[in-house]
């Protein structure tokens, strides 16, 4: 630090656990999660909300968390990729990211597969075009997206009979 | 992991995991977020580096007081580029370039384009080193500039360079000299009687043609982190060619090269942009002035002036007769190369190699000029060359084909290249079957069949020089526990380099994929790989890497023979033991039999050198990357906006190890020349970015996706490489927008400038007529 003590607490909860920090009140949550808590899947590219590699779950909903104060996220529950795997089992997601070639470089499949969570909690088994719909605010300079729409689709599907 | 298949009983000539598509090796880290990149390292001691980067496109500084920053809490050090001629950095060369030694690490007295670096700051923390750029005053005098190559090279035009010309360690194009003004460099080859051939020419067509800069957009910016020590230089950086990196820095800083250590942590995407050095040079003198390791990470409109691709105007005419023979082409090609020739020789060189196309002619003459201007430096970008090229070359065959009656495909077929035919004088044959390629790609869009109206269809053909320099080599050290670890200085970049070396070691040394082990570049233990791109690695560096895994078995085998009292020949390796009839050794059997007791390893190593001449690969190429694209587009005459409903694509790859990994790469390569096709366009008002963000700089979604896409594999054989094997990921990028050009100008829209704007296709429709009038009076 620079000599700025840092002037706010807060408390919330990172991948289900309680964490209580001293943060700047213009600190980023994207800064917070990889600078402070060292949890760096969640990366920085665009800064201006545009590609979606920094994307984490704030109470369940997807956010740039290069466009989110770490001190909105006070009182709340942050997933960050770190957190999504559960119990050691990965999730159907990034089974299916790996399973279908849907990572390349691996820079926004972080973003991508949290950003695809949301998807799949609203739309347990969405169609192809679903996806593509709701990923184009996501984006991916490495695969052309075909893979990662297989495998969300796949994931869907996976997940819907497992249910069943 | 999936369970490789080890074949039993003979050992065969593949062993089965080679072909398969495994998974990536390196997928699970990158699902889970444990993957690192540069940017995710901390050093101990580290500070955070910001770069102050010139508003002026052409200015004298006239004066740099750093003294108020330097006082600024947090604050530990300010470099300019005063200190680099002074005591602390005595015996450092301030200028660096690969190709020509023109840039300065940091402006000395003059910046010659807007983003250049004049300043840099090491801090605490980024916020500290924020506010100390705001405090650096700099005095700038404008200069008169020159923004456009036209102004670069009218007469009058201020210098941009003035010489002596010093050549890089690695322009690999023979004698450099210090051209005319501006001109950065000149490629130009000529065969045959040009005025002849189109004299006797039926049919000519000619244009001039421009094709914008583009952004090549890896999503992790340039990243890079330096720490001086009693041992010397070490750098982690997200570069493509780390042992390149490490020689120019070693070169820079006065030091012997093992001295300098280059480490690549996964790096997020490359395409180009993180070839050669970038701000590995800056970084290290900002750490070496700190006394403190710095890292420094551009942001996104930092990462856009530090490299792009060209921006270029072309002419081009090309002659046939009425039979349908093509004979004569000429071409010249400008390339803004910006204010620091970067790679600009070498895509010129490659430009100027991609236009005569793989035709069978009577004469070509070809200049292709690099050309000095008040921008920011470009250099490679996938392709680069062919896809500046191709869709011209390509809608002059279209546009003959249609002149002499003929089919486009037709046409082509008559007079493509066959296997085997020189492309060039001296250089490789045709290592493809185009004529197949091209077949395949039109079946896959449908061609001849019936097309609705206002829809289109057409395809294209090229060649890209590939591979680079043929250069590289491997290590495998197998482990008391019969594991492998692979030593190898390949990057990966998300192109599945490791996957596909760790399925030819499985393959040789017939050993389960999840008991090799391979990690990235480290200079001081990974041996030597001249490069990662031109499409080389599976083909270079994976030939290396099966040679040293095939030294490995001979050691294996010799061990065993030894120990059994046996000929070598009447052995075999399988299933991770040497095998004599029904009896086994197994490698960790052998390595305690070699040491005599236990522990130890054995280390087999692999090169690949030239065979002949000096490796450049003017001489070259290793081989020829195919650009076959075909392409069905509707037009929305109202809007000139265009659907693209199929889009196909041939990777003609001699052997695929990884079909699924080809696959990803023609994937991303077709997106890629979908977005350079239609909309991707760094807009520059006199020398100044305007669209320096994602916000304004649209890079494909997948709302840009086609209906439909095809990948066509061709596996041949005949490639230099391992299995046949030859490189893929560029040619697509050059194949789709000539491609979707030649669709367009099937429905009689010829278009001479990228990208194709939905405004620039229709006002040449409605120039050409085809569009409707919309009147609204």
């Amino acid at each position: 630090m620079d000599g700025r003590a840092p002037s706010m607490r807060i408390a919330l909860t990172v991948n289900g656990r309680p964490v209580e920090a001293a943060i700047e009140p213009r600190e980023l949550l994207l800064d917070f999660i990889r600078d402070r808590l060292g949890l760096t899947g969640a990366k920085r590219s665009c800064d201006v909300q545009v590609c979606g590699v920094c994307t984490v779950l704030l109470d369940g909903q997807a956010v740039s968390a290069c466009c989110t104060l770490a001190y909105e996220a006070r009182g709340r529950e942050v997933t960050t990729i770190e957190g999504l795997a559960a119990g050691g089992h990965l999730h159907p997601l990034q089974e299916a990211f790996i399973a279908h070639a849907a990572v390349q470089c691996g820079f926004c499949t972080p973003g991508m597969i949290l950003t695809a969570a949301t998807l799949l909690q609203d739309v347990p088994a969405p169609t192809p075009e679903q996806v593509k719909a709701y990923l184009k605010g996501t984006l991916c300079r490495c695969t052309g997206y075909w893979k990662i729409i297989e495998a969300v689709v796949a994931a869907g599907r996976r997940t819907q009979e497992a249910r069943e | 992991m999936s369970a490789p298949r080890l074949t039993k009983g003979a050992v065969p000539a593949t062993r089965g995991v080679v072909g398969t598509s495994m998974r990536r090796v390196d997928a699970a880290e990158k699902v889970t977020g444990a993957a690192r990149f540069t940017g995710d390292l901390v050093v101990p001691g580290m500070l955070h580096g910001r770069v102050l980067r010139s508003p002026h496109p052409h200015a004298r500084i006239a004066r740099l007081d750093i003294a108020a920053a330097e006082r600024m809490p947090g604050v530990q050090a300010v470099l300019t580029g005063g200190d680099l001629l002074g005591a602390t950095f005595a015996g450092t060369d301030p200028y660096y370039g690969h190709a020509i030694k023109d840039r300065p690490i940091v402006a000395i007295d003059r910046v010659r384009f807007a983003g250049e670096p004049v300043a840099a700051v090491a801090a605490d923390d980024l916020a500290a080193a924020d506010e100390a750029l705001l405090a650096i005053q700099v005095d700038y005098i404008d200069l008169p500039a020159v923004t456009t190559v036209q102004a670069a090279l009218a007469a009058g035009a201020p210098r941009l360079h003035e010489g002596p010309l010093r050549p890089g360690l690695f322009h690999g194009l023979g004698e450099l000299r210090l051209e005319e003004g501006n001109i950065c460099y000149h490629y130009h080859f000529a065969r045959g009687d040009l005025n002849r051939a189109f004299a006797g020419a039926d049919e000519v067509v000619e244009g001039e043609y421009t094709f914008p800069a583009v952004y090549q957009y890896a999503m992790e910016p340039h990243t890079v982190i330096a720490q001086w020590g009693a041992d010397g230089l070490t750098v982690w950086a997200c570069c493509q060619h780390p042992y390149l990196v490490r020689a120019e820095l070693a070169d820079v800083f006065g030091l012997p090269l093992s001295a300098v250590r280059i480490i690549v942590p996964y790096i997020g995407g490359g395409f180009g942009s993180k070839s050669y050095t970038k701000m590995e040079p800056i970084t290290a003198a900002l750490a070496r002035k700190a006394g403190r390791p710095v890292r420094i990470v551009n942001r996104v409109d930092e990462a856009m002036v530090t490299t792009r691709r060209h921006n270029m105007t072309c002419t081009m005419r090309t002659g046939a007769m009425r039979d349908g023979l093509v004979v004569a082409r000429q071409c010249r090609i400008w390339l803004d190369t910006g204010a620091y020739a970067d790679n600009g020789p070498r895509v010129a060189a490659t430009a100027g190699d991609a236009a005569p196309g793989p035709y069978r002619w009577q004469a070509v003459d070809v200049d292709a000029w690099a050309v000095y201007t008040n921008t920011p430096p470009a250099g490679s970008y996938r392709a680069f060359g062919a896809a500046h090229l191709s869709w011209i070359g390509e809608s002059q065959i279209d546009a003959l084909a249609r002149k002499v009656a003929l089919d486009p495909l037709e046409f082509r077929q008559r007079n493509l290249l066959r296997p085997g035919e020189e492309v060039r004088p001296g250089g490789k044959p045709l290592d493809a079957d185009l004529i197949g390629d091209v077949t395949k790609v039109a079946a896959a869009i449908g061609w001849g069949g019936p097309k609705p109206p206002l829809v289109g269809r057409g395809v294209s053909v090229g060649l890209l020089t590939a591979g680079a320099h043929p250069v590289s080599t491997a290590a495998i050290r197998l482990q008391a526990d019969g594991t492998a670890v692979l030593l190898v200085s390949t990057s990966e970049l998300g192109q599945g380099a490791r996957t596909v070396f760790t399925q030819i070691v499985a393959e040789e040394l017939a050993l389960p994929p999840d008991r090799i082990r391979v990690m990235g570049a480290d200079t001081l233990f990974t041996p030597y790989d001249r490069s990662t791109g031109a499409s080389r690695s599976t083909t270079l560096a994976g030939k290396a890497v099966q040679h040293a895994a095939v030294n490995l078995c001979e050691q294996l085998l010799e061990i065993a023979a030894s120990a059994w009292g046996l000929p070598r020949a009447s052995l075999a390796v399988r299933d991770g033991a040497v095998w004599h009839e029904t009896e086994r050794l197994s490698y960790p059997d052998l390595i305690k039999k070699h040491f005599g007791m236990v522990g130890g390893e054995l280390i087999g190593r692999g090169e690949v050198r030239p065979q002949h001449g000096t490796g450049s690969y003017a001489e070259g190429p290793v081989f020829w990357e195919v650009c076959v694209g075909g392409a069905e587009v509707e037009l929305d005459p109202q809007t000139g906006q265009i659907r693209v409903r199929r889009l196909a694509s041939v990777a003609d790859v001699g052997k695929a190890i990884n079909p699924q990994l080809v696959e990803a790469q023609e994937e991303g390569a077709c997106l890629q020349g979908l977005g350079n096709a239609l909309f991707e366009e760094m807009l520059f008002e006199d020398g100044h970015l305007v669209n320096g963000s994602l916000l304004e700089y649209r890079v494909p979604t997948t709302a840009d996706l086609p209906d439909e896409f095809r990948s066509i594999l061709v596996e041949n054989a005949d490639g230099p490489g391992p299995y046949g094997a030859k490189g893929v990921g560029e040619g697509a990028l050059a194949a789709v927008p000539a491609a979707i050009v030649n669709a367009l100008a099937d429905l009689g829209i010829d278009m001479r400038q990228l990208p194709l704007t939905p405004e620039r296709v229709w006002r040449r429709a409605r120039e050409l007529g085809l569009a409707p009038r919309r009147d609204r009076s």
